[in-house]
């Protein structure tokens, strides 16, 4: 097992983690550059800084149209009608309670009475269920989700003023996708074998951009847009596209049920289950295999892709955070929350004639302690470690990035990313590596690793700040040398399953 | 070499029986279940909630109840079997209203239709006794009401319960009529396998919700049908059985009558208690029969040699069994390491790869078949937009099309203008296709983009004689139809400078020669239409609908998407699996003949009247996939592409394909597709 104690002590204040190369992180200032042999691997990747005052930030607050234009009074019936149409009973009463006309006193008590019954009865909804009522760590800071493309240097970032702008490396434009229903996303990923199709969880729907790449407009028109959307099923979290780029599954903490989308003919299939609540997070094992699905109370669900059921995990002490898994999909990492560990299960090797069967092991094992430890540095000492908001593992399966949030009532204890060199065959092992440091003051919010980075791994880090940086991971990889220039799942499981055949290359 | 039919029968006949014998057996089982709740909401009573239930659980066990469920079970087994007489896996889609009335008026559909009302008759006689109180009899004892003092009991018919029957007839009419309607005989697969118990509880509550709502509207319509109508069967069924009309009751066909609710409640109970068992039994069959087949890649014993899956797919078998087999190749290219390593292993004396090459032609060969038919639905769709749209026209237009050049040459010369020929799928256009099926392995370009490129390059120097010389508006119009075979062309070429029309007539009269008489019945085929296409009663029942035959062209896409699926998946996995390299002959014809597709499908939704958006589909239960069947071929023939692209990579620049196709290649290596 792993521990914090092990890592070598995290980089002096005012530096910032440049990139990882010989086993070791280099730590430097900003203005260094890199070493001119990786220059040209990073050279047209761009490092942007996204500051909250260029955002206009409440965009969202504006409903539609009204303000621009004068008011009237409508009379009490047509506004009723109106309330009903946009909120609902709620917003009737609303009306009905505030209205100005002098006649129907009666009215207007008996619905004020009738809405702190409403008020009271929705207060109650929250207390009764209190894994439904849902809150965003870091809700405050301008980058809401980040994507990178599954093949090709690309990568989509939502704001918080919920537009989403598209960086590729190899064209200038930048394409900033705004739709009507783009409200509070939540996650965004591409389709894999897929030039440019992006889905969007959003409050009410799953948004489905239709990109072209070779187009110049920097304002993609919303008819790019699929609309899918299903009755109460929002707001949607979270995403995930099967690597076979065939269906999509969404799922929302409030919906019992999730939804597998043929997206191509809008038809959608519901994954009901019992109790639990709805799901909070959802990763997509790389082989297609398996799908790994968190709930809001203390269980999780590993499902199997093919036959569509599911092994439930229940957890001692909360509910599951995050979990990533092994290239092979034979692993899964998973964090708890109130609790500083990193658990691991492992499954059976995927035959495909299990049908029906997810084959996880008995039990899940620690392999990682991060409870708080204290490093002696020369500038004083650092209380690092507690529980992990999120875990990336990069797609050749060597480096795990861990996102562990300090303790938030001990002021001193910042909230850092821990690096681990990791192996999965033919034995688990887990050897840190080191932690990474970003600018002064600035916290680490979303990690994602490069799909498809030749020369090791590349880790794009969103800072709190706004700033998107990218942290290079230079290694050989242990593994065969990979022929595709992107990994495709069918290929990665291939290689796992029949890796001592000699491959062919000729043709 | 292919099986005989009767070998075929028997195979339709193992695969599908068991699974029509677990459907009704289970649609049986659920009977009682279904007429338990029937019973007791039929007896419900708000105001005594205990004597409701006791008195509807004793009813339960009585004699009338075991009997209707019998009675039921004789239903279920009719309707089950024609259930699975009328599936089809590919909907039949009527593009014109006319065709719809005859498939309406199809004997076939007929006996459907009578034999559903007849059904519907048997289930509301259920309903009726099971219900009880005022609907238990058609006949009852009634006195006459002329003389109360001298009472003579007499028999009277209960209207209540012939409004039952009737409207068990209506609803089992209706039934059939949407069945009919809404294409509830297309068998849709799944998105995703899930097992059959899971399926079934999914589409439960929907099913439930449906009967219900549609019940409503049945009843409505039967009401207002029964107040217009009631009287002329109530007149015949008492004159046939010699029962009085009771007097003193209101008669139904009258408001009052008609808004009785307890009649109205249970009539619509009687619908929900019909339409819920028929869409059980219908539901049942659905799921049972789009199970997965698993078929074995390579037989164990002699005798099973029929059934495996390369010779299946190579026979010509029920299109069920077909789409079962396309569905089990798609699953274990994806799933089924082991299988896959069937398919890709060689034949033990000799060392042929059998499997690899049955698999690989079949779906081949799908997707030309596919590609031709587009290509086909192209120029007729060219063809009739070639006045609307000339600009464009003439790059839609293939350019081997003599036989629609000779009908217009002919049309030219008669002076009809007004009338779009239909271009007749002309068989040079499929023998001009041929190579690329019959030789995939050879270096076969696009079938269009050079000579469309000729065809261009020769409008262009052709035009200016053309507006020099001829002022007819007619000749105008036609203008740059006339240009679009090659031959034409080449013989246009030599006279173009002196006498353009000239040798456009004589092109077409040496062509019209060997089959005048075929012409001329052409010609008058298009006058009669012509003259027809002017009423406008006509014109409402023969306009063809843009969407259902776009609709019909891709009726049968799901056995493309299947085949694109298994095929893509097998060529990418064969990148680390295949040990004999047996993928490697077969990838530059299967490359051909996507990227081939990819291009008629790209041009498929630019025609005009295509919508690049799949319509809404509310989620009913009425299963309308196959209006959306073509977007998901799109969508899996471009990831179909990119599977092979990113697992091969730059190894994709050694294949031998044509340039047009290297470029192609090139886009997608590059994600910019």
């Amino acid at each position: 097992m792993c521990s914090l104690g092990l890592f070598p002590p995290p980089p002096p204040p005012g530096d910032i983690t440049l990139y990882e190369f010989n086993n070791a992180l280099v730590c430097g200032h900003l203005y260094e550059t890199l070493p001119l042999a990786f220059q040209s691997q990073l050279a047209d990747l761009p490092v942007l800084g996204l500051p909250k005052e260029t955002l206009k930030a409440h965009s969202r607050l504006e409903h539609g149209t009204k303000p621009a234009f004068i008011h009237h009074r409508e009379s009490l019936w047509k506004r009723c009608i109106n309330a009903w149409r946009d909120v609902g009973v709620c917003g009737v009463l609303n009306e009905v309670a505030n209205a100005e006309e002098e006649a129907l006193q009666w009215v207007k008590t008996g619905s004020r009475y009738a809405l702190a019954v409403c008020h009271w009865v929705s207060s109650l909804h929250g207390s009764l269920f209190p894994h439904l009522s849902v809150s965003f760590w870091g809700a405050g800071c301008t980058i809401r989700a980040f994507a990178w493309h599954p093949h090709t240097s690309k990568f989509a970032v939502a704001l918080l003023d919920d537009s989403i702008r598209v960086y590729n490396t190899n064209s200038a434009t930048i394409p900033t996708l705004k739709h009507r229903l783009q409200r509070n996303v939540a996650a965004m990923a591409w389709k894999p074998l897929c030039a440019s199709i992006l889905a969007v969880a959003c409050q009410s729907c799953v948004l489905v951009w239709h990109l072209d790449p070779t187009s110049l407009s920097t304002r993609p028109s919303s008819g790019c847009a699929q609309v899918l959307s299903y009755p109460g099923h929002s707001p949607v979290t979270s995403l995930a596209w099967a690597p076979s780029g065939e269906l999509l599954l969404s799922a929302s903490p409030v919906d019992t049920a999730m939804l597998v989308w043929d997206v191509s003919t809008e038809n959608c299939v519901q994954l009901p289950w019992f109790g639990g609540g709805g799901v909070t997070y959802l990763a997509w094992s790389p082989d297609g295999s398996k799908v790994l699905a968190a709930t809001p109370s203390a269980v999780f669900r590993v499902w199997e892709a093919q036959m569509w059921t599911c092994e439930r995990w229940p957890t001692i002490k909360g509910r599951c955070q995050t979990g990533c898994w092994s290239p092979d999909g034979s692993r899964l990492l998973f964090t708890v929350l109130g609790e500083s560990v990193i658990y691991s299960l492992s499954f059976s090797e995927y035959r495909g004639e299990m049908q029906g069967q997810v084959g996880g092991s008995k039990t899940a094992s620690i392999v990682a302690d991060l409870s708080e430890t204290t490093f002696e540095t020369l500038y004083g000492e650092e209380r690092i470690g507690g529980e992990v908001h999120s875990m990336a593992w990069d797609p050749s399966g060597e480096r795990l990035a861990v996102i562990i949030r300090g303790n938030p009532d001990v002021p001193e204890s910042p909230t850092v990313i821990a690096v681990f060199r990791t192996r999965n065959s033919p034995v688990f092992e887990l050897l840190p590596c080191g932690f990474l440091r970003g600018e002064q003051g600035a916290q680490p919010q979303l990690i994602a690793f490069h799909p498809c980075f030749k020369k090791g791994a590349l880790l794009t880090v969103c800072w709190s700040t706004g700033k998107i940086s990218h942290i290079p991971f230079f290694f050989v990889s242990a593994q065969l040398p990979c022929f595709s220039p992107g990994r495709s799942p069918v290929a990665a499981m291939a290689s796992a399953s029949v890796r001592e055949q000699p491959l062919f290359s000729e043709l | 070499m292919s099986a005989g039919p009767g070998q075929q029968q028997a195979l339709l006949r193992q695969v599908l029986g068991w699974r029509v014998a677990a459907a009704v057996a289970w649609s049986v089982l659920l009977l009682p279940l279904c007429t338990a709740a029937f019973v007791v909401l039929s007896g419900i009573d708000p105001f005594h909630p205990l004597r409701w239930v006791s008195n509807s659980f004793n009813d339960l066990y009585t004699s009338y109840v075991i009997f209707c469920i019998l009675l039921m079970s004789v239903v279920i087994l009719v309707i089950s079997i024609f259930n699975v007489e009328f599936y089809a896996v590919v909907p039949s889609i009527p593009c014109s209203r006319l065709a719809l009335i005859g498939k309406i008026i199809h004997p076939q559909q007929v006996i459907h239709s009578v034999v559903h009302a007849v059904m519907g008759v048997l289930v509301a006689w259920c309903a009726a006794v099971m219900t009880k109180g005022k609907f238990q009899f058609l006949a009852v004892p009634c006195t006459s009401s002329e003389s109360l003092d001298d009472a003579v009991p007499q028999v009277c018919l209960n209207e209540y319960h012939l409004f039952f029957l009737l409207s068990g007839a209506f609803m089992g009419y209706s039934y059939s009529l949407l069945y009919l309607v809404n294409n509830m005989n297309y068998l849709p697969f799944p998105i995703i396998q899930q097992y059959k118990y899971l399926r079934f509880r999914r589409s439960l509550p929907l099913l439930v919700k449906h009967s219900c709502v549609e019940s409503l509207y049945l009843v409505r319509n039967f009401c207002i049908a029964y107040y217009f109508f009631g009287y002329i069967p109530r007149a015949w069924i008492s004159t046939t059985m010699d029962l009085h009309i009771d007097s003193k009751l209101h008669p139904l066909d009258t408001l009052t009558g008609l808004l009785d609710l307890s009649l109205l409640y249970h009539a619509w109970l009687c619908g929900v208690f019909l339409l819920i068992t028929w869409y059980i039994t219908w539901l049942l069959f659905k799921i049972y029969a789009t199970e997965t087949h698993h078929f074995p890649v390579q037989p164990t014993f002699a005798e099973e040699t029929d059934q495996c899956l390369p010779k299946i797919l190579n026979s010509n078998p029920p299109l069920i069994i077909k789409f079962l087999a396309l569905q089990d190749l798609m699953l274990l290219s994806q799933y089924s390491p082991v299988r896959r390593q069937e398919v890709f292993s060689l034949s033990q004396p000799g060392g042929h790869p059998h499997n690899w090459t049955a698999i690989s032609k079949e779906c081949l060969n799908l997707l030309s078949d596919l590609t031709q038919r587009l290509i086909a639905q192209q120029e007729a769709a060219a063809a009739a937009n070639g006045r609307a749209k000339q600009p464009a026209g003439e790059l839609k237009i293939s350019p081997q099309t003599p036989g629609a050049i000779v009908t217009e040459d002919m049309s030219f010369q008669l002076q009809r203008s007004n009338v779009i020929p239909r271009a007749p799928m002309p068989s040079l256009v499929k023998s001009s296709l041929l190579p690329l099926k019959a030789s995939p392995g050879s270096d076969v370009g696009t079938p269009f983009s050079s000579p469309i490129l000729n065809c261009k390059a020769g409008i262009l120097d052709l035009n200016s004689p053309w507006h020099g010389s001829v002022q007819s508006p007619h000749i105008m119009r036609r203008g740059p139809k006339l240009w679009t075979s090659n031959s034409d062309l080449q013989m246009n070429g030599s006279h173009q400078e002196s006498f353009p029309v000239f040798s456009v007539v004589r092109a077409g009269s040496e062509a019209v020669q060997p089959s005048f008489i075929y012409t001329w019945l052409q010609n008058k085929q298009e006058q009669i239409k012509n003259f027809l296409s002017k009423r406008a009663l006509i014109m409402y029942f023969f306009s063809k609908h843009p969407e259902a035959s776009i609709q019909a062209v891709f009726s049968d896409a799901q056995m493309h998407i299947w085949a694109l699926e298994g095929l893509s998946h097998l060529v990418a996995a064969s990148f680390t699996e295949d040990q004999f390299g047996v993928v490697q002959t077969t990838l530059p014809a299967i490359l051909n003949t996507l990227l081939t597709l990819q291009e008629v499908v790209d041009r498929h939704f630019k025609l005009p009247h295509v919508s690049s958006k799949p319509p809404r589909i509310s989620g009913s239960l009425v299963d309308t996939s196959y209006k959306t069947l073509r977007f998901a071929l799109r969508a899996s023939l471009k990831t179909a592409l990119y599977r092979i692209i990113t697992v091969f990579g730059e190894h994709l620049n050694a294949v031998q394909v044509s340039t047009e196709h290297k470029k192609r290649l090139q886009q997608f290596l590059e994600y910019k597709e």
